[in-house]
């Protein structure tokens, strides 16, 4: 097998495994090949998994951009586009001098944007978070429908082998976010190959730094070669330059693909023999795509008539019921194992895995500028369940770090408030308590609404100390649209 | 008329796919006999006999009632379900149905007001006015639950519609519908029926000749049934109509305290020689939808004959009943019901102790006696009562409900329990939105105490999804 076959090979198992960690919504997927998504770049490096940093590094010096080839997602799905144009052109490639310049301020903005706190901004250029936001945002919609076919089918069929889920955009700015980027990385990659991963991409930039050292990589025997070019024409990276024979090593992203299209047999993977010298900058031809627009949207509001409680009347039929309308909060709240909204910010990439993993509806993408594209929780689908850890479990970025369900259970997210007059016991005049009823933390206590009177209706008193910030509260409230108990996040989680 | 036999092939031909739908229908004909009406090639009204049906007298009016009643409450809609969603009824099929007990003999059709959302009497009434008015009897009933219809104008509107609808200047059998409801159950009646004057509006109405035969129909509280017929020589009742089967003979007590065994109801009217009319005989198909081994035992005894005729020939051997009700929504449901009665085999007092004895082994199933007929509902608050309830004895039958986690089959059940559980509620309507008011409880026929069940239900289904079992 040649190296460029392997190289595909290994390229087609990763990109369908990591695929299938962002659609699948069992949780099986994440125990087999979790760590995929744990072993890319930028999580790690925004993780502090300094072992696998340090891995990825030495891997590069060994064995040049390999990472690129087949580790990173972002990179295999440029392949497949790229492979898609050559089918319908075949030699489309020739050598272009580096952008010596957008690469390396690409890097610095994408740095101090990370430092400066808009992490959610500068993920717009990460490829790991890139590919995710793609995936869930476009493919795994289709994934669920037809999942829900297969549900309908067992149904039919007395099987519970598959249940249905629902399917939901999050967050439509960064569903255009990623149609965008889809659709922009198509055209250039249809067009010439890698020109994100060596133009944009600060991880390219990174290990290109390295790669340029690397102990192994492409060599041209200048004995063999007769400057045919058809190895540039062949090159996606646009990395080689037939005519003076020499092979800019920080943009080859090892791809083999020039080893298979020599002729002559010129062109063997091994050591190198001297130091290539770098190809100086001249040209800044390529348009700044890093610019995107994002739209400042308001979220998804249901519009939904006031239907207060349905009138009883005995002859069956079911009562309408309101969709829930979010209530504004003056913190957002982030799930447990984020530790707080700071440090969410500092680490998450945003690349949508534990949106894609949450079972219950809660997390999705934020629209806000200091937190771009990040996630939060809230509960008006439903709320952050008593023996869930996905998020925590998927994240590869040490965003939300790894809690148990114990943890869990004592970890404040946030807490609950009172709204009086949305109180179903106050505006029904009806038992209520289902606050009190689904509380994990047995945090609500109902007490008589009149001090004075001990058989008065009862209402929630919340113990905001014992109150772990869940939403079971929020989400099973019987007032609609605006639950009468809300949770409000904290800016930083405490462990009670 | 002259069209029966091919209509009816043909409705029951469409039918065949619904049936397999059907959950808590009855269990269609034997499943291998020549006779079986529902695999063989010559099925139709040669296999189901005609005028074989077995008659009870009225001993007022003389008038022949066929033992089977047809009840009007779950009229097929067009979305394949019983007629209580928001889908029009099915009125094609409805017309078949009727055409086919009518060629077989059924002539009593009772119905109301509530049933099928208000929509049961019209369908009814179209479907009898196919045919000569004194071919059938029409028992229909004044269903003031709500508050809002306990007025004297709002009852009279009631009564007098139910005659426009059902297209007839005179009622066979009047009931006053399900007494012995609501949270004090003698002032919830005095409210309804004597107040406004209703009661005596009917007697009047009696006299006249406009209701043919008044009598009641009772559920709940044994107080208000002990005074009716307490007052029986004041209001003389034509007829009552009572809940009786083999289970709640004498296990309805056990069942629920607030309920009263039927061989009471039944001796109390036996001995005043009123008539009896029976209502969930198959306890709203619970008695055809039965844990396996009990099926293995009946059908052991009778293997050609289904699970339901069990329940339809005990209600029928009481020589007392007038005719005994059964609401049946598909063709398979009437074929096979009036396999059981024509003629009616009554049991024998071996087969009698035998199902008693069955009786015995389903009341250890920790089922809820609910029997779909949605009095809880709409309920106020959007959850789908008698689904969770049917989901929750579903499982209870197929041994879907693990009780710990070290079971052998934990897994498989647990996935069965919650998977099916969203598949036949939806979240919304799931019994954690259940806030406990307790508005649809004294609706309740069975005296079921709705929110603990569902709150019950909702501990149990947090603690599958918690593993904490």
């Amino acid at each position: 097998m040649s190296l460029k076959k392997l190289r595909i090979t290994v390229a087609v198992v990763v990109i369908t495994l990591i695929t299938l960690l962002f659609l699948d919504f069992t949780g099986m997927a994440q125990e087999w090949f979790g760590w995929l998504a744990k072993v890319q770049f930028l999580p790690a490096l925004l993780a502090m998994h300094i072992g696998v940093v340090a891995g990825l590094i030495i891997l590069t010096l060994l064995f040049g951009r390999l990472y690129c080839s087949v580790i990173c997602p972002l990179g295999i799905m440029q392949d497949i586009f790229g492979w898609l144009g050559k089918k319908q052109k075949r030699y489309r490639y020739g050598y272009s001098p580096a952008v010596r310049w957008l690469r390396y301020s690409m890097l610095v903005i994408m740095v101090i944007l990370m430092v400066a706190g808009f992490g959610g901004v500068a993920a717009l250029i990460a490829p790991y978070s890139s590919f995710g936001r793609i995936v869930q945002n476009l493919l795994s919609p289709v994934w669920a429908w037809c999942n829900n076919l297969l549900a309908g089918w067992a149904a039919e069929h007395d099987s519970y082998m598959f249940y249905d889920t629902e399917i939901w955009i999050r967050n439509w700015s960064v569903f255009g976010v990623a149609v965008a980027t889809v659709v922009i990385l198509a055209v250039l990659a249809w067009r010439n190959g890698r020109t994100y991963c060596n133009t944009i991409c600060p991880v390219g930039t990174v290990l290109g730094f390295f790669s340029r050292f690397s102990f192994l990589a492409p060599v041209i025997d200048t004995s063999k070669c007769n400057s045919c070019g058809l190895c540039a024409r062949n090159c996606k990276a646009a990395c080689i330059n037939s005519k003076v024979h020499q092979i800019d090593y920080s943009r080859c992203v090892t791809c083999f693909d020039c080893l298979d299209s020599c002729h002559k047999g010129a062109i063997s993977y091994g050591r190198r023999k001297k130091e290539v010298a770098v190809v100086p900058v001249t040209d800044g031809a390529s348009v700044d795509k890093s610019r995107r627009s994002f739209l400042t949207v308001t979220g998804m509001v249901t519009a939904a008539a006031m239907v207060k409680a349905a009138d009883k009347t005995v002859d069956g039929g079911l009562a309408v019921i309101e969709d829930k309308k979010i209530p504004e909060r003056s913190n957002r709240i982030v799930p447990p194992g984020a530790k707080g909204i700071k440090h969410l910010s500092n680490h998450c990439t945003a690349c949508q895995l534990c949106v894609a993993a949450c079972p219950n509806g809660v997390l999705r993408p934020s629209t806000a500028i200091d937190s771009f594209m990040q996630p939060y929780s809230s509960y008006e689908r439903g709320y952050c369940r008593p023996e869930c850890t996905r998020c925590s479990d998927v994240c590869p970025a040490g965003a939300i770090k790894p809690v148990s369900v114990e943890e869990k259970s004592s970890i404040q997210i946030g807490h609950a408030c009172w709204v009086k007059e949305n109180c179903i016991p106050l505006t029904d005049g009806v038992e209520c308590g289902n606050c009190a009823r689904h509380c994990p933390t047995g945090a609500i206590q109902m007490v008589p609404s009149d001090a004075s009177d001990p058989d008065s209706v009862k209402i929630p008193v919340v113990n905001t100390e014992k109150c772990i910030g869940c939403g079971a509260c929020e989400n099973l409230c019987p007032a609609r649209p605006f639950s009468a108990i809300y949770v409000e996040g904290h800016v930083n989680h405490r462990i009670i | 008329m002259k069209d029966k036999n091919t209509i009816s092939r043909r409705s029951f031909l469409t039918r065949l796919g619904v049936g397999a739908a059907a959950v808590s229908a009855a269990v269609v004909a034997g499943c291998d006999s020549k006779k079986n009406p529902v695999t063989g090639d010559n099925t139709t009204s040669g296999e189901i006999p005609a005028g074989k049906m077995t008659y009870r007298t009225n001993p007022k009016t003389g008038e022949q009632v066929s033992i089977l009643g047809y009840g009007c409450m779950r009229w097929p809609d067009l979305s394949g379900g019983v007629g209580r969603s928001d889908a029009d009824l099915d009125q094609e099929t409805i017309n078949e149905l009727v055409d086919y007990a009518i060629a077989h003999g059924v002539n009593y059709f009772d119905t109301s007001p509530a049933y099928c959302r208000g929509r049961s009497e019209r369908a009814t009434g179209i479907a009898l006015s196919r045919h000569p008015r004194e071919s059938y009897f029409i028992a229909t009933k004044l269903s003031n639950f709500a508050p809002q219809t306990w007025s004297r104008e709002a009852s009279m509107a009631m009564y007098n519609n139910s005659f426009k609808e059902l297209q007839t200047p005179y009622i066979d059998y009047m009931l006053l519908h399900a007494v012995g409801g609501g949270e004090d159950a003698m002032d919830t009646f005095r409210k309804r029926y004597i107040d406004n004057g209703m009661l005596d509006f009917l007697m009047e109405e009696r006299e006249k000749g406009k209701i043919r035969n008044l009598g009641f129909s009772y559920h709940g509280d044994i107080a208000i049934f002990d005074y009716l017929l307490a007052n029986h020589d004041k209001y003389k009742w034509d007829f009552v109509q009572i809940q009786m089967n083999y289970l709640d003979w004498n296990h309805a007590k056990e069942i629920n305290e607030a309920n009263t065994n039927a061989e009471y109801l039944y001796d109390e009217l036996d001995k005043r020689e009123i008539p009896v009319v029976i209502m969930e005989p198959l306890l709203g198909g619970r008695l055809s939808n039965l844990p396996d081994h009990i099926v293995a035992r009946l059908k052991q005894q009778e293997p050609e004959r289904s699970v339901a005729s069990w329940a339809f020939r005990f209600a029928g051997t009481y020589p007392r009943v007038l005719t005994v009700l059964s609401g049946m929504t598909y063709m398979e449901h009437l074929q096979d019901n009036l396999l059981s009665y024509s003629p009616l085999k009554p049991l024998s007092e071996d087969e009698k102790q035998f199902l008693f004895d069955t009786s015995s082994l389903i009341v250890q199933y920790p089922t809820v006696p609910c029997n779909d007929c949605k009095y809880c509902m709409p309920c106020p608050y959007g959850i789908d009562i008698p689904a969770i309830l049917l989901h929750y004895n579903k499982c209870v039958n197929q041994g879907n409900i693990p009780e710990s986690s070290q079971q052998e089959n934990y897994r498989q059940a647990r996935q069965a329990f919650l998977v099916g559980y969203d598949r036949s509620v939806p979240k919304l309507r799931q019994a954690s939105h259940c806030i406990g008011c307790n508005q649809c409880a004294p609706h309740c026929p069975q005296k079921i105490r709705i929110p603990e069940e569902l709150h019950r239900i909702d501990r149990y289904v947090e603690q599958l999804k918690q593993n904490t079992i």
